[in-house]
């Protein structure tokens, strides 16, 4: 009846594990009850969960991340208080079955359900209004893509408690993947999650594609788009092109494990090599899906606070093209330890180190931004300026691990941890976080209470530096990555300095968690009325904050690069009076809901060979897509009273203001 | 504002001086002091990429703390250009001097690529020593087929003399890596994989697997000991004495998982045993092709193959 699922499933044996969901569990029920007692469901589900609004989702999707970041920072804070503790030879406090886990669900969580819904959840709220659009192109899809998105990460949450997590690493190299190594249904929830979370990323890259080719204003040729759009357009490229590769991989995985397969195998003609390979080869492209919008959102950022037009657009979005060409072409680099001859390496090695030199170009046209320009050091510009000194670092390093003859030193190394946290951390994070401050005024219609998001960024950057250029010593004194215990007592030092970085960064978090508290209590002294609280240079500080949910009464019309920067100068209106029209938008619907819950328990089922379940779920999944296509009030109709009303709304508020 | 930006400077001044103490301090960094030429010559590499490397990551540094301090709002005095957003020269510099770094960097990295090529066999006035390593869950062993000996979780090696390790797994994908002699290379079930190391200092250096393969992975290190040449015979000498014999059936038994094995000495192996644990995975008939082919003279030798 319930296949492999049985009461053992539960590690009731396991302390750390129970103590973990008692406490989530109290969370859990804390916020249900919170939410029963203020009578919110309703208008949660009405105006929430239901919508079709790409602002809407995409505060949903940063919601997500901010609660996945959490979870994910404390799996780095067990990991490193194990190996601080554990490196005289001491076992530590977490035995391997479970520090293996723990290592595996932090770069899952942090990749998968961190970094990638932050990035898209900024994708959904500012795209659209950039390029004075009044909604995605799919916006039911953009909704089923975040439920789906969601349940992967409901996935994921579950192997905690039901069930264990793979215990593989994040890139789940085969065979170790495989049946024979991995016997329980750790690897199974790790092929669920992110097959079910990959379909909704992939979706999302379709859908912002189109919206971008398809839904620019009047006006907004390709190069007059702000970089941040820019980048979103090669990111959803890359999606498209390399997420595929991580779907058909692990469905090779899947067939393997579930029906006895041979791809991935040692034995019977299986090639592991190959999974290597196809790993990387959607890999690699996803980091540069994860740091090309960083370096829009930084783009936008260094103009509008340098208040001066952006150095080198045209270098700039070229860049940005070449680095998505290229990504493609270097996923050797990550294992050239693996027997390739050095002609194959050395191709690899050098096409990575030519991403270097556009990399290089976008760092110094932010740079020459600034040059003469008027820089006020607002907090998102303290994360640009942070993001430039620790990312050249982490670039550097990157460039000698694609050296060949250095990688074979220091692949699998604590330098490598070194260099791509330097990466992602400095680059991907910092740019979320320097959006997140950039654009909540704008999603919200209130800044954020500036003074603890100082300190956070400060807390962030001194932390980051104290957790991971230790990290860079440890690999050049040979400690590899991943081990559980070890009896070095010269890496000590290091390891302690490391936690303490961890503990400074967890300072950072403590702030960002206060001041969106502070600042939701504080929101009516940081409102902003005007629509453009940093003087912004972009078409979605043209509109109202929050946007109203047609985004634009009357889609502006563009001549330029900075659009709305040259509406202010040449004195245009943004706020029409009259001849107002009717806006036809799409409907809310519940379907995008239904289809994550159908997901969730779909991945849950064949996790653990629950069949006849498998079968139900996957039915109603078709059903409901169905009744979607039978469904014939999806689109409806703003009056032109409404949008007359909402508008007038606005312009008594600024009135005031 | 401008206290901020003082303060990312002053931090990062103390954040150098304290890297650069660590360094002085004389705290064993492995890779850095290499005992062998290979590791030598890799760490030479490192520093080389990394000071290139510089000419451009320290400008950037500079100009990002010189611009934010001199152009930060507060400061009037400062030249201010709204709409200057293109310059010829500096974009030229901007793609120019970068390209130019990556370009004699790529001749670097081709020319290391292939001198540093872990297959090539080293330049040595020594004929070299054969050693056949299979990594088994969570174990090495070390099989010498000139000698006919094997050994679990110790490696011995006679010092200024090249060893060829041909390394395969019985389990799990890791990696052969001692980090004081030179590179890693992975050890992969049914491949030959190929590394040549020499050590040029007589010592007792760690030997660790560099790719998680599993729970015993942490425990899963050996004894690397680069013996003179009249230590070495004592070392063959005392592995020979142990009496005991490595053949299929006991070796079946040691395959077996298990965690922080304990060194053992074999003093006679069967011959076959290596290339036995590759047809295993691949098929004997395969097996022989790869073997005929390696085992051509030198020049004929397929570059780039995996097995």
């Amino acid at each position: 009846m319930f296949g492999k699922l049985t009461w053992d499933a539960i590690p009731l044996g396991e302390p750390i594990i129970m103590y973990t969901l008692a406490v989530v569990g109290l969370i859990g029920f804390g916020g249900v009850a919170a939410i029963t007692y203020k009578r919110k469901w309703t208008y949660l589900w009405k105006e929430w969960f239901t919508s079709v609004d790409h602002k809407r989702i995409g505060v949903m999707y940063i919601v997500v991340a901010l609660v996945m970041l959490l979870r994910g920072f404390a799996d780095a804070l067990m990991m490193r208080t194990q190996q601080a503790m554990a490196s005289d030879g001491s076992p530590g406090y977490l035995p391997p079955e479970h520090y293996d886990q723990i290592f595996t669900a932090h770069g899952v969580i942090m990749i998968f359900f961190m970094a990638m819904p932050f990035v898209v959840g900024l994708m959904n709220i500012v795209v659209p209004l950039q390029i004075g659009a009044r909604d995605v192109a799919y916006p039911f899809l953009n909704a089923v893509s975040f439920w789906l998105f969601v349940s992967g990460a409901v996935l994921v949450n579950i192997s905690l408690g039901i069930g264990e997590f793979a215990r593989t690493g994040w890139v789940a190299y085969p065979p170790l993947s495989g049946i024979a190594y991995s016997p329980g249904v750790g690897v199974d929830y790790y092929i669920w999650s992110l097959q079910i979370s990959g379909i909704g990323t992939l979706l999302t890259g379709l859908n912002f594609l189109v919206t971008i080719l398809k839904m620019r204003t009047t006006g907004m040729t390709l190069f007059r788009m702000p970089v941040f759009t820019w980048t979103v357009l090669c990111t959803s490229i890359l999606i498209l092109a390399a997420f595929p590769i991580l779907t058909a991989t692990l469905f090779m995985l899947s067939l393997d494990r579930y029906l006895g397969m041979h791809f991935f195998t040692n034995e019977l003609g299986g090639n592991p090599m190959m999974y290597i390979n196809l790993i990387w080869a959607w890999g690699h492209p996803e980091v540069y899906i994860l740091i090309l919008p960083a370096f829009g959102i930084f783009s936008e950022v260094a103009s509008t606070f340098s208040r001066k037009r952006l150095f080198g657009y045209y270098s700039l979005v070229w860049a940005t093209i070449v680095i998505t060409v290229l990504s493609f072409i270097v996923w050797v680099h990550h294992f050239f330890t693996m027997g390739a001859g050095p002609n194959v390496n050395a191709f690899f090695g050098i096409m990575t180190m030519i991403i270097a030199v556009p990399t290089g170009v976008k760092i110094f046209t932010w740079l020459f931004t600034m040059y003469r320009g008027r820089v006020r050091f607002e907090t998102p510009m303290l994360w640009t300026v942070g993001f430039i000194v620790t990312f050249s670092i982490g670039g550097m390093t990157g460039v000698l691990l694609a050296v060949p003859g250095a990688d074979f030193l220091l692949h699998n190394s604590l330098f490598l941890i070194a260099h791509f946290h330097n990466v992602i951390i400095g680059g991907a994070v910092f740019g979320y976080m320097c959006g997140l401050t950039y654009w909540f005024p704008k999603a919200f219609g209130f800044k954020l209470y500036d003074p603890l998001g100082r300190a956070a960024f400060w807390c962030w950057l001194v932390g980051f530096y104290f957790a991971f250029m230790p990290s860079y010593f440890l690999g050049f004194m040979g400690m590899t990555r991943r081990l559980n215990h070890f009896n070095v007592p010269e890496w000590r030092p290091f390891l302690l300095l490391e936690m303490v970085g961890v503990l400074i960064i967890l300072c950072g978090v403590a702030c960002q968690l206060t001041q969106l508290v502070v600042s939701i209590r504080k929101r009516h002294e940081n409102r902003d009325h005007t629509g453009d609280p940093w003087d912004g240079r972009t078409l979605e500080w043209a509109t109202a904050s929050p946007p109203p949910f047609y985004n634009f009464a009357e889609q502006p019309v563009v001549h330029g690069i900075d659009a709305y920067w040259g509406m202010k100068e040449r004195g245009v209106k943004t706020l029409i009076e009259a001849d107002f029209r009717k806006i036809h938008m799409p409907c809310n619907t519940s379907l995008g809901v239904v289809i994550g819950a159908l997901s969730t328990v779909l991945g849950f089922a064949l996790v653990w060979h629950i069949w006849w379940l498998v079968i139900a779920s996957l039915l109603a999944t078709v059903a409901a897509l169905i009744a979607r296509s039978y469904d014939q009030h999806t689109e409806y109709y703003v009056t032109a009273e409404e949008v007359e009303r909402v508008e007038t709304e606005r312009r008594q508020l600024m009135a005031e203001a | 504002m401008v206290k901020g930006t003082s303060k990312a400077a002053r931090l990062f001044g103390l954040l150098m001086l304290g890297i650069i103490t660590l360094q002085l301090s004389g705290c064993d960094m492995v890779l850095f002091n290499p005992k062998g030429q290979v590791g030598l010559e890799q760490r030479n590499l490192i520093i080389l990429a990394t000071l290139l490397m510089l000419l451009v990551v320290v400008p950037v540094m500079i100009m990002a703390l010189v611009f934010s301090v001199h152009y930060r709002a507060s400061n009037e005095k400062a030249r201010y250009t709204p709409e200057w957003s293109h310059s010829r020269a500096i974009e030229a510099v901007v793609w120019g001097v970068p390209l130019i770094i990556i370009i004699v960097l790529g001749v670097v990295t081709w020319r290391s690529t292939h001198a540093l090529d872990p297959y090539r066999p080293l330049d040595a006035a020594k004929a070299p020593v054969k050693v056949q390593v299979i990594a088994t869950d969570w174990k090495w062993l070390f099989v010498y087929p000139e000698l006919g000996i094997a050994t679990v979780n110790e490696l011995a090696m006679p010092v200024e003399t090249p060893v060829d390790f041909r390394v395969t797994s019985d389990g799990a994908i890791t990696s052969f890596f001692i980090p004081a002699l030179g590179g890693q290379i992975y050890a992969m079930a049914g491949m030959q994989t190929q590394l040549h190391l020499i050590a040029n200092a007589p010592g007792r250096y760690t030997g660790i697997a560099a790719n998680y393969n599993g729970p015993g992975f942490s425990d899963m290190h050996f004894n690397a000991l680069a013996l003179d040449q009249a230590g070495f015979d004592a070392w063959v000498a005392k592995v020979r004495s142990s009496q005991r014999q490595l053949d299929q059936s006991r070796y079946a038994q040691l395959a077996k998982p298990s965690v922080a094995h304990l060194v053992e000495h074999y003093a006679a192996v069967d011959a076959g045993l290596f290339q036995s644990l590759i047809d295993k995975y691949q098929g004997v008939k395969r097996s022989r092709e790869v073997e005929e082919r390696l085992g051509a003279p030198q020049g004929q030798t397929p570059q780039g193959s995996k097995e």
